[in-house]
């Protein structure tokens, strides 16, 4: 099965890491991604730009209505993805728990719906 | 008894003591769909009925329906798969679902393998499932309760407790939880939730929050099964076994909890002649067992408690101290504001209740229990005795303000009425 890896943590967290803190988190993303590219589970992933840079669209009776920011306002936002391979539920909790994120925020683990 | 009458009986007997176990096998032979093996095995039985009223019931029953409701389950998959690839060559619209890979389900053994009624608790107790939807699914299909019991044990209407159950067989289909034991690196700490299900069943049934009977024994019972079932399944897991222990010294004393008028008697008022020692006796040997063998872990420490109420003959004999003692490590390992509570009123015996009132003020004072009736009632007891009648009377106001059991609010009032005399 694939699931989606949504990766949710709090921007002023980040932004309050020092330099070191936040080099050595890069560190873990680089090393995690490679494992899992590696290990085969890894489908596609990336980080995103901040919150700040977000654009929301609806379209409503053809007219298309464009708002600046993200659809909802939340505690934690989302930073960032991976799409991955696994078994089952079990393996892919056991892959989000080592994505270095959810050591400051959280993972939302999403089953993909086949089309 | 003609033929027709004893398989009649015979069915009514194998559905009972086979349904769980016959369910439990069906569920992992028919890919992890609950819902498709809990409709086949029901088609099984309907058959059941028909053919063993004339041909006799088969040597091994089970085995029986298990085969007959994987024919009929996997036939139903392969009627569900042609017509998806029917629908998708017309490339008709609407709701699309993934072809079940019925070939990949096909052949094989069709017996139980190791025991899937432990496939079946650690699938109904997985963290990935809400709390309220592990208890329904594991009253539903491990204990075979049905939807209307369950619905109306828990005081929810019956199509919330039916909508919670679709859920949460939907999300074990649609997120892919698995039908298996978890490997070893996992067991312990599923087995928490495995454990933390079954107290929670029990402890509904014993101290039920709602509802006019204060102890709901069907429930109790229920729990107490899964317990020993657990326990017969993993043997070495000291944990399951405590729990066990800490259910039956609970349940031997429902005779002496309430009076003839089903009202609430507090422990140190109970008639201990009334408490079951068959019970009690087992109990006894589960927790010295679990305690050797385990150590001192949450729930063998909670049973240990039990127990030291279980061997005092008399209110004055329990031994306060040690079980003070065993309060302080359970808060120790598992820090919570009621386990707190409880060592509180157990140092109030064994080393006076200005001591434990000390250690009920801090529990107020940080606020820890906002909402909780029993640290008023527990506040207002030590006060009572003390003679502090009017911070008692308060106190038990307090009390009856937040309790929501009629038995309790009773029980509550009563008291109230003896300080304000």
């Amino acid at each position: 099965m694939e699931y989606l890896l949504l990766i949710y943590s709090r921007e002023s967290d980040w932004a309050a890491l020092s330099e070191e803190a936040r080099g050595g988190l890069y560190k873990d993303y680089y090393e995690f991604t490679d494992g899992i590219r590696k290990s085969g589970h890894y489908k596609g992933g990336n980080p995103l730009q901040p919150i700040a840079t977000a654009t929301t669209v609806q379209v409503r009776d053809g007219k298309t209505m464009t708002t600046d920011g993200p659809f909802a306002e939340t505690r934690e936002q989302l930073g960032g993805y991976y799409l991955v391979e696994a078994a089952d539920l079990d393996e892919a909790i056991g892959i989000a728990a080592r994505i270095p994120g959810a050591r400051m925020g959280s993972i939302e683990v999403r089953p993909i719906q086949k089309m | 008894m003609t033929i027709a009458e004893q398989a009649s009986q015979e069915i009514e007997r194998v559905f009972r003591s086979e349904r769980q176990r016959a369910l439990a096998t069906l569920i992992r032979l028919l890919g992890g769909d609950f819902d498709l093996a809990e409709d086949a095995l029901q088609e099984a039985f309907a058959e059941a009925v028909t053919r063993w009223g004339t041909s006799g019931v088969p040597a091994h029953p089970r085995a029986w329906l298990v085969s007959t409701a994987r024919h009929k389950g996997l036939n139903r998959l392969r009627r569900q798969s042609r017509f998806e690839e029917k629908r998708r060559a017309l490339a008709w619209e609407g709701p699309r679902f993934e072809p079940p890979d019925v070939s990949a389900l096909e052949g094989g053994y069709d017996g139980e393998l190791g025991d899937d009624r432990l496939r079946l608790i650690f699938t109904c107790c997985h963290p990935a499932l809400a709390v309220e939807a592990q208890v329904a699914l594991t009253l539903r299909t491990l204990c075979g309760l049905e939807t209307d019991e369950i619905a109306r044990a828990f005081l929810v209407p019956v199509p919330t407790l039916a909508q919670r159950l679709v859920r949460a067989k939907q999300k074990i289909r649609m997120a892919g939880i698995p039908y298996r034991v978890p490997p070893p690196e996992l067991v312990r700490e599923r087995l928490d939730a495995v454990l933390c299900t079954i107290y929670l069943v029990f402890n509904e049934g014993y101290a039920a929050t709602a509802g006019p009977a204060l102890v709901r024994v069907e429930l109790c019972l229920e729990a107490i099964r899964l317990g020993r079932l657990l326990l017969e399944l993993l043997p070495e897991e000291t944990e399951a076994r405590a729990l066990l222990a800490l259910m039956l010294l609970h349940h031997a004393r429902r005779a002496a909890r309430l009076d003839r008028g089903g009202e609430l008697v507090l422990l140190e008022e109970q008639d201990r002649s009334l408490w079951d020692g068959g019970e009690i006796a087992e109990g006894l040997g589960l927790v010295e067992d679990a305690l050797r063998r385990g150590g001192a872990r949450p729930y063998a420490l909670q049973a240990a408690i039990a127990a030291l109420h279980a061997r005092a003959a008399t209110a004055p004999a329990t031994d306060w101290r040690q079980m003070a003692e065993l309060y302080h490590l359970l808060v120790g390992l598992q820090p919570s504001p009621v386990v707190e509570l409880n060592r509180a009123v157990a140092v109030a015996q064994a080393y006076g209740e200005e001591a434990g009132l000390r250690l009920l003020d801090d529990l107020d004072t940080r606020g820890a229990l906002p909402g909780y009736h029993l640290l008023p009632a527990a506040r207002a007891d030590l006060l009572r005795r003390l003679g502090r009648a009017a911070e008692a009377a308060d106190a038990y106001r307090r009390a009856l303000a937040l309790a929501s059991n009629p038995a309790e609010q009773r029980f509550l009032a009563r008291r109230l009425r003896q300080v304000e005399g």
